[in-house]
């Protein structure tokens, strides 16, 4: 009996081991630099980030990212119950890649830093490649750990646990075709709420007819998202992108977000044209004015847990300065980018109260925010 | 009644083939064939550090998040 198990196991792996192998590729080694300017609704957010990856070896690549947020913010939050501020956020992080066969394995630590917020995550992912190389399956996981300050406030300290799991599935369905299928889990735990925002509520005892209370969200929520992407290659050497991504969560959120991008090379230039739409729900517990002080468990009046929709058009170009055909240097290939998102938003239930109009007529917010980018890429 | 050897058999038989069977997958689109999903405007993430960037931008102004990764491809072109 043992015999024949010891046989059974030893003809698996030997057909295990004649499975034809196509090895994986770890990613290219490259390096980017960006500035980000981010302006609209009284806010401002710029900064840099830069990313090397270098492969080590043969089967292993690492990488680097360094991002900072300038901000400055008179957003209509802060206006309506704080004042104006300036800030900055710094983030780390180093990733490695090891690939053994058609596996790779990821590993990835990213750290944030700002005068009242920090925030920590451990990510994990493994990615096989399948079936001729046709299909990846990438299994993820990430752990986060979040340190909640007030600046006001030294003494105020609170804790946030998050914790992200990931299935993605990559298939080439045609020459032409690739899809990607992404399922994500995000389940968080602990002081959930901004600690300097505020809601408000009617109050008669007062000539504005409503006063401030400090928001109290749920300590827990987890969502999720599914997210389904197809890129098609066009006859003329163009390409067309369409996605759709369903989102849900335990606040009450629901969400559909869809976007068509349409690339277009023309010599050493590369076009792009992206638009994209996003509707969602309102979290349950958020409402533009309570009807009296505590008056439900939970209460927030965060524009972005409100009902909303926002649409969004991508403008962007790029610039091949080294040809990938000739090189130069030890560089492979070098671009330069320059891309604008003009995002609009409608807010179906918050109001915007910088008008001075009185309660019950206050005019609802809407807000357009431009985001530039531009950087350098490059391969060696 | 069957043989139980002869089960066993065929069953060994079956997992043999269904082994052989993922091994050999026949890829049908040939790596020959992949051409223009490896042209870098194909590229499902070509610009990593501005992408991840505007997910953040997104996730600060919407109350969704997630689901919108994708791997390299595993068409020898991420």
């Amino acid at each position: 009996m043992r015999v024949g198990a010891f046989r059974g196991l030893t003809v698996l792996l030997l057909s295990l081991a004649t499975a034809p192998a196509f090895a994986g590729v770890l990613p290219e080694d490259r390096g980017d630099a960006l500035y980000h300017r981010y302006e609209g609704g009284g806010v401002e957010i710029d900064g840099p980030s830069v990313l090397v990856r270098k492969q080590v070896g043969k089967s292993t690549s690492f990488v680097g990212n360094y991002y900072v947020d300038y901000v400055s913010s008179a957003s209509v939050d802060v206006v309506t119950t704080a004042s104006p501020y300036t800030e900055e956020r710094e983030q780390w992080s180093l990733g490695m890649d090891y690939l053994r066969g058609n596996t790779t394995m990821s590993l990835n630590y990213v750290s944030s830093v700002e005068s009242d917020f920090d925030a920590t995550t451990y990510s994990f992912s493994v990615s096989q490649d399948m079936f001729g190389d046709l299909t990846t399956l990438t299994l993820s996981y990430a752990y986060g750990d979040d340190i909640v300050g007030r600046s006001d406030d030294p003494s105020f300290r609170a804790e946030n646990k998050r914790q992200q799991y990931g299935v993605g599935l990559t298939q080439i369905l045609t020459r032409n075709l690739i899809a990607a299928l992404n399922v994500e889990t995000v389940t968080d735990e602990g002081f959930l709420n901004n600690p300097y925002r505020s809601v408000r509520y009617a109050d008669s005892n007062v000539p504005l007819g409503y006063s401030y209370e400090p928001e109290l969200y749920p300590r827990t929520r987890t969502s999720n998202a599914v997210g389904l992407r197809a890129r098609y290659f066009l006859p003329y050497r163009a390409a067309l992108e369409a996605e759709y991504r369903f989102f849900t969560d335990t606040w009450d959120i629901q969400a559909h977000t869809g976007s068509l991008t349409y690339v277009h090379p023309w010599g050493p230039f590369t076009f792009e044209v992206k638009g994209r739409y996003h509707t969602q729900t309102g979290a349950h517990f958020f409402a533009d004015i309570f009807p009296r002080a505590q008056a439900t468990n939970f209460r927030g009046r965060d524009k972005e847990l409100s009902p909303l929709t926002s649409t969004t058009l991508k403008l962007k170009v790029g610039y091949s300065f080294i040809d990938e055909n000739r090189g130069w240097s030890i560089f492979k290939k070098g671009t330069l980018n320059a891309s604008i998102d003009m995002l609009s938003v409608d807010y179906d239930e918050f109001s915007d109260l910088t008008t001075g109009a009185a309660l019950g007529e206050e005019p609802l917010y809407h807000l357009d925010a431009n985001v530039i980018q531009l950087f350098i890429s490059l391969w060696y | 009644m069957a043989n139980p050897m002869l089960i066993r058999r065929l069953a060994g038989a079956v997992a043999l083939l269904v082994l052989a069977g993922c091994g050999n997958i026949e890829p049908w689109v040939k790596p020959y064939e992949r051409d223009r999903l490896a042209d870098p405007i194909m590229a499902l993430d070509g610009d990593p550090v501005s992408t991840s960037y505007i997910q953040h931008v997104y996730e600060a102004r919407e109350g969704a998040r997630g689901g919108e990764g994708a791997a390299g491809g595993g068409c020898g072109c991420n």
